[in-house]
């Protein structure tokens, strides 16, 4: 029988077993060094605001596992020999495989700031650092404050996280304006705003210089590039993106880059070793517009659904459909689907309307030579992902798009409309325009 | 929600896990009031009751207003489940235990020993608690107190207060806020004023029972007894309608309703007991069991309820219509013949119609409870109940040493096992333990008719966004009836559950805007995807085509 193994146990580990078990009787072994079962990792920020409980952010029983013949291992891979097909653990014992997937996701950038590795300067990604930060800030009397540098989804999480102890916060973002590398202008600046509005010290256009260490080895303060201002805290979020977990691969003979290089097929130069999500990247270039390495929850579920027919003799293409994409931002909810841009890019423009209430905004960004929908922003009005990702395949125009907004509304029931005015005001500006 | 920037506010918002002065005055203002509940049950003599009453209820409702504007209110509207995890009473901690203690206690009292809130016995004027409600109860029925008249109000009042700060929690969302309304109305009107105002019709040639419109059989178990089916026949055409309405709202307009919008027509909007939980309950929510264990019990436990309340319905209608048939339109036989009759026809028809959607153990549950009540219909037809005796010492520990009749038997043994331990001591008393819903999931024959038909033959269902789900678990720990909804969203699929009553708390904690609740055709309500939206079309074309 032949034995499947794969290291990570995330989600796209986790997909890529189960729909191998779906489809065939191997023997299936998920190696991690973090957890001992599958939880989702987005959920980490709910537990430390009280809103669940660990074994909560566990999609699965823990007798799911054995139930469906899925053997679980914790140990740290600590090196790969693909000749005999080995993995040595850092524990010191070794385990065969015949196919193996890489899985291992993410770690936390951190740039070579002077101090970055202090006790209380963290990321927010692992288990590990979720137990860290209720280590190092439980309450606001043990942090009286903390610095959050990197103004991107996992920042902005870690800033409720710790609002939500009453744990002042002052966040350090080098765009000037929240995340405006992917938002457009509007959106980005209203959620300045409501970052603002929770009492979280939002300062735009500052980098980090370096971290200050105390007696014990522990953080106590951060200092600003640009104005040399020295912020006492006790915990630094270090939240400037995430790149491939691949360190352990450095010795192998596995082919990486910034990622474990795979072709369409999510196979490495190596038979029989795969990679998948967040630590994988597409060696000639991304696929259609998107990047090479795609750090997030749903393409690293995509690739595993897909890593399984292959393995189960199916061989085939990982061809992920349109983007979408979702996060929310404290209170208001985002979800994307197609491309927007931060700014249109040539034969493109945006159509932009945002509620006088400052929490609802949506943008729309369509083709200027042939009226096509590109994709829509929506903040704060929920929007059905089946019809959107119709309109694409179809390539819907825009005024079709704004007529039949209506349709694509997955708000709860009973709660206000918008569309009336969204297209009154396209309407209007088309007109003016 | 608005985002203009409010610069009164200091940086340093409260903090999540203490609450502020003001709330810690609100709660002791709310704990005055309780107290001078307290002090009337032992027999403080209030010189005034109305005013103390009034001073009572007052503080009680006022404590929780000023305590609920000061938690949502000071905040920006959005989720607000801030340690709910972490605080005592909401996390099984002491303060909970001790809450579900004295609940529990307060019910056993309450059922069963109400002497000790100060009902007179045999004709005494009342005393205590009981008493001091006594100007209230003259108020609205022109009657004295009664320990059930003490339990409506104090339930009354749990609904309005803490419907008012479920409202606040959730004032971002009109489903919520909308349907807690509902339920305050329904609650206040229906269940509370309304009855209350009916005694005052009754005289010496006329009176209707006490009647809670929407209190359905077999939530309420007692819709058919004898007493109550004679008092509406006697009380003329008032009677008859109220009589006829119980039958029409079983048969036609509950079945309508809950094809139209599912359950959650009356499990959320408009029951009591779902009032309850989902107000002066909503704290306690997520601590419902969601694992597969307890889904099993559920199904049996709940199965097992209705058919015990079918059961012991027909044995008590049956009985009086075997020595007093003239009375009735029906004859005993009769009756006995049709329910047989209209069970058989619903099955076949579900099991012919329905096949393809019921799984094997599904299948087996429903041939062999239909067994079991067909077999209590024969027995029913073949004896005379009431000449059947059981001693009621095997069942009380010797306590109660009377016999009675078989279809009363059994009739008190489901009033006190099911109507008062179930539903009262368990159901509410545990709800700091268990969870709010604990009855309506695993008890609750009402629930277990609408949800059959839910799962069957409803429009409703939870709609599922795609592929947008990212497994977080906010949805299936805020379930108050322990439906692991994730499960279901994570793979893409709706989710149509018996269960489900359509709170609607899962779409609102959801952070990617996954679930929504909807009305819609029945086609392709269930969904279930092997791969998901978003994925290559070739493959999910692929995979999911059968």
């Amino acid at each position: 029988m032949e034995h499947v193994v794969i290291i990570g146990n995330g989600i796209s580990g986790v997909t890529v077993a189960r729909h191998i078990r779906k489809n065939s009787n191997k023997k299936i072994t998920i190696v991690s060094a973090e957890t001992d079962y599958f939880f989702s990792r987005t959920a980490l920020m709910y537990i430390y605001m009280g809103h669940m409980k660990f074994e909560h952010t566990q999609p699965y029983e823990n007798s799911f596992w054995k139930k469906n013949n899925i053997e679980l291992k914790k140990g740290f891979v600590k090196s790969i020999e693909t000749a005999s097909k080995t993995l040595q653990f850092a524990e010191g014992d070794s385990l065969q495989y015949d196919k193996l997937v890489i899985a291992t996701g993410s770690k936390p950038n951190k740039f070579g700031w002077p101090g970055q590795d202090l006790e209380g300067a963290q990321g927010l990604y692992s288990k590990q650092d979720l137990d860290s930060i209720e280590r190092n800030a439980p309450d606001n009397k043990i942090c009286k404050r903390a610095v959050i540098v990197g103004g991107g989804l996992i920042g902005i999480e870690l800033a409720e996280m710790l609002n939500s102890r009453s744990i002042p916060v002052t966040f350090l973002v080098r765009e000037n304006s929240f995340w405006n590398g992917v938002l457009p202008e509007g959106e980005s600046a209203m959620i300045n705003r409501h970052i603002k509005n929770h009492h979280i010290d939002l300062r735009l256009g500052f980098n980090l210089k370096e971290i200050k260490s105390d007696e014990n080895g522990k953080v106590k303060s951060i200092v600003i590039t640009e104005t040399g201002e020295e912020i006492d805290c006790n915990v630094v979020g270090l939240t400037a993106g995430v790149s491939p977990n691949i360190d352990f691969l450095k010795s192998s003979t596995i082919e990486i880059n910034r990622g474990v290089l795979v072709n369409r097929h999510l196979e490495t130069n190596i038979p029989d070793v795969y990679a998948i999500g967040d630590c994988a990247e597409q060696r000639d270039s991304g696929i259609g517009e998107r990047r090479p390495i795609e750090a997030v929850w749903y393409t690293g579920r995509m690739m595993g659904e897909t890593l399984a027919q292959t393995i189960c003799g199916n061989r085939i293409e990982y061809k992920p459909g349109h983007w979408f994409n979702s996060a929310k931002f404290l209170d208001i909810e985002y979800q994307t689907y197609g491309w927007v841009y931060a700014k249109p890019r040539e034969n493109e423009a945006h159509f932009h309307w945002k509620h006088e209430d400052d929490t609802k905004c949506i943008t729309v960004c369509y083709d200027t030579t042939n009226n096509t929908f590109l994709g829509i922003n929506t903040f704060g009005i929920r929007m059905r992902h089946e019809i959107f990702d119709r309109w694409l395949t179809e390539k819907r125009d825009v005024d079709y798009v704004m007529k039949n907004l209506p349709q694509a509304n997955f708000d709860p029931e009973f709660y206000k409309h918008f569309e009336k005015d969204i297209l009154a005001a396209y309407t209007n500006q088309l007109q003016t325009a | 929600m608005s985002n203009k920037i409010d610069h009164s506010m200091s940086l340093a918002t409260p903090d999540a896990l203490n609450i502020t002065t003001k709330q810690k005055i609100a709660l002791a203002t709310g704990l005055v009031g309780l107290f001078i509940l307290l002090l009337a049950v032992f027999n403080v003599d209030f010189p005034n009751r109305a005013v103390f009453l009034a001073i009572s209820l007052g503080l009680v409702i006022g404590g929780t207003v000023v305590y609920s504007r000061e938690a949502y209110l000071t905040k920006l509207e959005g989720i607000k489940n801030d340690g709910a995890w972490f605080k005592s009473i909401s996390s099984r901690g002491v303060l909970g235990w001790a809450l579900g203690v004295f609940l529990t206690t307060f019910y056993i009292v309450l059922y069963f020993f109400p002497k000790y809130l100060g009902l007179g016995v045999d004709g005494a004027a009342n005393t205590g608690l009981v008493a001091l409600f006594d100007p209230l109860s003259n108020l609205l029925s022109g009657n004295n107190a009664s320990q059930w008249f003490v339990y409506g109000t104090l339930y009354t009042v749990a609904i309005l207060a803490f419907g008012y700060k479920f409202m606040l929690k959730y004032r971002h969302n009109r489903y919520q806020q909308l349907r807690t309304a509902s339920v305050m109305f329904f609650q206040t009107a229906f269940a509370f004023v309304i009855p209350e105002l009916m005694a005052r019709l009754n005289s010496d040639d006329f009176s209707l029972p006490y009647n809670d419109l929407k209190n359905m059989w077999p939530l309420n178990y007692y819709a058919f007894d004898q007493w109550r089916v004679d008092q509406f026949i006697n009380a003329q055409t008032v009677g008859l309608f109220f009589l006829i309405l119980g039958v029409v709202m079983i048969f036609v307009i509950s079945p309508f309703l809950t094809y139209k919008y599912g359950k959650r027509w009356y499990c959320s909007w408009v029951c009591g007991c779902g009032g309850l939980a989902e107000t002066a309950g909503d704290a306690f929510r997520h601590l419902s069991d969601k694992g597969t264990k307890a889904w099993k019990l559920e199904r049996w436990m709940i199965n097992s309820v209705l058919v015990f309340s079918v059961v012991t319905t027909v044995a008590v209608i049956s009985t009086y219509l075997g020595y007093d048939s003239e009375k009735y339109w029906f004859t005993k036989s009769v009756f006995l013949i049709s329910i047989g009759v209209f069970l058989t026809v619903l099955l076949a028809g579900i099991l012919y119609y329905k096949r393809e959607e019921l799984n094997k153990s599904a299948f087996k549950g429903a041939i062999g409870f239909y067994i079991l009540t067909i077999a209590f219909l024969v027995f029913f037809s073949f004896f005379d109940l009431s000449q059947i005796k059981i001693n009621a010492s095997y069942f009380s520990f010797g306590l109660n040493q009377n016999s009675y009749n078989f279809d009363s038997a059994l009739r008190s043994f489901y009033g006190f096992g099911i109507g008062s331990i179930f539903s009262g001591v368990i159901g509410t008393g545990f709800y700091p333990i268990l969870g709010n819903r604990t009855w309506c999931r695993m008890g609750c024959p009402m629930a277990t008719i609408m949800g059959i038909q839910q799962r069957l033959f409803s429009r409703f269902r939870i709609t599922t966004n795609g592929g947008q789900c990212i497994s977080c678990g906010n949805c299936s720990n805020s379930c108050e009836m322990g439906i692991d909804v994730r499960a279901y969203a994570q793979k893409g699929e709706n989710i149509v559950r018996s269960s489900c009553v359509g709170c609607g708390v899962c779409s609102a904690v959801c952070p990617r805007g996954v679930l929504k609740l909807e009305n819609d055709s029945m086609d392709g309500r269930i969904n279930p995807t092997e791969v998901l939206l978003g994925n290559d079309v070739d493959l999910m074309d692929l995979l999911n085509k059968n």
